[in-house]
């Protein structure tokens, strides 16, 4: 199945922008990977035919590429892609409880995603986010500082469509076809929403201050 | 006097607008660069001491001088923004805050090194860190600090953001560059070196994000300035991850050379009723130390004497609630997941390390399983492709070195003597 021509041409123009940006055209594959999730939720066939043809590769070596990062999705995920780092900070500070209750609640595993398609669950590896563990991701947003109960209290919010915020990012999340046209290079009006930074990010600022301690004059 | 903080990249993380350009100021660093001699801008990042931040801490002005000149070729300047590490979690914050620190610094740096194309290859999995950066590249063009005659200088740069897509051997530079031309990112053999045939080829800087972000300060501020903070051989200020068992986790910035004990007394010491079992120096890939260690100045040259690396300065800090074969293992699924393949050490020696250590962890272990999975460590280390397979290792060797009883312990009761619920942040409650 390919795209209709409308769809097409809208992606040939974004994609034309995007292989613009680069002195050898093939450096746009990524790009144009994250692009054609954005319209289709994952990397589908006629996806990476358009990536090929665009970039006047064959159609095996966009899969090659594909297929190695764990970014572009085999099947579709949901609306809301729900990630939870199990790397070993997050897991031990709780990552492991909220995946095992998160997981049990939803009904769906790792690389699952809900019958409605409103949510997929993902066992992440570290998204530098640390200071904030156990930490959780929504399409890329930050969900900080997680219990148990808020996961679930987030899932259901989102199976319920209820407006919910990231801890450090917009003010509404978006979708996750919404939030891959952003990795495309194609930018959303949202960058100055939120804080600058928060919590844990400022903890060395804050003492700093209170201590009256600088960096030395030049 | 016990060494306090020095903010200066992180010091205006809490202005409401510090991401902006009204709030970050009006690159006057990069203006001053852009009236001198690109080799004197070269001259003042090696004068200052300024060495890696991405963990390996090479001389960033020594890479710099590197890149061969009036080759008729061009150059590049690749950013490293892929930062993966587990326990790692310094630039992410800094692209979110203060985005404008490092376009400034990709301008001097590209300046210096006679670029006129250089890409933030950032990873993928955070996206308002990539928004932030997107819209500060943009503010930057509008302003006419990126694009054609820089700030009427007659130096040409562009300047592209570019998201990765979950793929953490894409932190290692050759596999950035591999990921970065539309590939598989898996790492190339070296030599050549990125300097002499990197990007397409041609010779290329590949520069952690706070290395690039740095770099304003020392030519606004002087290369003195920034030799005055730090210890004799590494220099200057750096970004310290405070993650785990801490009372106020979080980023404190120092001087190079700081210790975790002083570290610790600012954050509120190890969460109140427990005490401090084993910690990463910097992120996964450097063996865990232990309590003996707390007072190791954290710098390159001290924390390798200690058998440890610096890196980057993420110290995970676990108490005593923990199991330390459960996080060996974690880290040791982390590599096997991430393992690219090229290499077979590698990616046969972190699956079968995660079998052995699943089993040992789950207490059907031997004492023979703990010579085996030293030995697979012995087999990876100084023998795969990149440093991927050798950071595997750190955690293994580490942790037999200091715990040993405890996985004994593991087959002796026949399952872990850990309770997981205790180590969690409400597993006091």
């Amino acid at each position: 199945m390919s795209y209709s021509p409308e769809v097409r041409e809208r992606l040939e123009r974004d994609a034309k922008e995007i292989i613009g940006r680069y002195p050898k055209t093939r450096s746009a594959l990524l790009p144009l990977l994250h692009l054609v999730q954005s319209e289709d939720g994952y990397i589908t066939d006629s996806g990476q035919e358009f990536c090929a043809e665009m970039l006047g590769l064959n159609k095996a070596e966009v899969v090659g590429v594909a297929t190695f990062y764990t970014m572009y999705k085999r099947k579709p995920v949901g609306e809301y892609h729900v990630g939870v780092c199990i790397n070993s900070l997050c897991a031990v500070m709780g990552g492991d409880q909220i995946w095992e209750e998160l997981s049990e609640h939803v009904g769906v595993g790792h690389d699952e995603a809900t019958a409605d398609g409103k949510v997929s669950l993902e066992r992440l590896e570290c998204n530098a986010a640390c200071d904030f563990a156990p930490v959780m991701m929504v399409n890329w947003e930050f969900f900080d500082n997680q219990t148990p109960d808020s996961a679930k209290q987030l899932v259901d919010d989102l199976r319920d469509g209820k407006p919910v915020s990231p801890t450090r990012g917009p003010e509404k999340l978006c979708s996750f076809k919404q939030a891959s046209r952003v990795l495309s290079g194609l930018p959303d009006e949202l960058a100055g929403e939120g804080p600058s930074a928060a919590g844990p990010s400022l903890e060395g600022l804050k003492v700093a201050k209170a201590n009256g301690w600088k960096a030395p004059e030049a | 006097m016990s060494t306090t903080l020095t903010p200066v990249l992180t010091a205006n993380w809490d202005q409401p607008n510090s991401f902006t350009l009204e709030g970050y100021g009006d690159y006057a660093a990069a203006r001053k660069a852009l009236t001198m001699d690109p080799d004197a801008v070269i001259q003042a990042v090696k004068d200052s001491g300024l060495r890696g931040r991405g963990g390996a801490g090479f001389p960033t002005g020594m890479k710099w001088g590197f890149i061969p000149q009036g080759d008729g070729k061009p150059h590049y300047l690749v950013v490293n923004a892929d930062e993966s590490e587990p326990g790692t979690c310094k630039d992410i914050p800094l692209m979110m805050a203060n985005p404008h620190s490092l376009v400034e610094g990709v301008i001097i740096t590209s300046y210096a090194i006679r670029a006129n194309h250089a890409f933030i290859y950032v990873r993928g999995e955070v996206l308002h860190v990539i928004r932030r950066l997107q819209a500060a590249v943009r503010e930057a063009y509008e302003k006419g600090y990126l694009g054609k005659d820089v700030l009427g200088s007659g130096y040409d740069l562009e300047l592209v953001v570019h998201s990765g897509a979950g793929a953490y051997i894409c932190g290692e530079e050759t596999a950035l560059l591999d990921s970065l031309e539309g590939y598989r990112g898996q790492p190339r053999l070296k030599p050549p070196f990125p300097a002499v045939a990197g990007l397409y080829a041609s010779p290329t800087v590949v520069n952690n994000v706070e290395s690039v972000a740095s770099v304003p300060s020392i030519i606004d501020k002087g290369a003195d300035w920034f030799a005055s903070m730090g210890t004799e051989k590494s220099k200057g200020f750096g970004i310290f991850s405070l993650s785990g068992h801490v009372t106020r986790p979080g980023q404190y910035e120092a001087p190079l050379g700081i210790t975790l004990r002083e570290l610790l007394d600012m954050a509120g010491g190890i969460r109140a009723g427990h005490r401090i079992k084993f910690w990463t120096p910097g992120g996964s890939s450097t063996p865990i130390f232990t309590d003996e260690h707390l007072d190791v100045p954290l710098d390159f040259e001290a924390v390798g004497a200690k058998g440890s690396m610096l890196g980057t300065r993420a110290l995970q800090i676990f108490d005593e609630t923990t199991c330390v074969v459960r996080t060996v293992l974690r880290w040791t699924e982390f590599y096997a997941h991430e393992s690219c393949g090229k290499c077979t050490p590698c990616r046969e020696g972190t699956y079968w390390l995660k079998q052995v250590l699943k089993r040992l962890q789950a207490g059907q272990g031997t004492e023979e399983d703990l010579s085996t999975i030293t030995d697979i460590a012995d087999n990876i280390l100084g023998r795969s492709f990149c440093a991927l397979g050798d950071g595997a290792t750190s955690p293994i060797h580490s942790s037999v070195k200091y715990f040993r009883d405890e996985y004994l312990k593991h087959f002796e009761i026949g399952g872990c003597p850990f309770d997981p619920k205790k180590s969690t942040v409400w597993g006091d409650q």
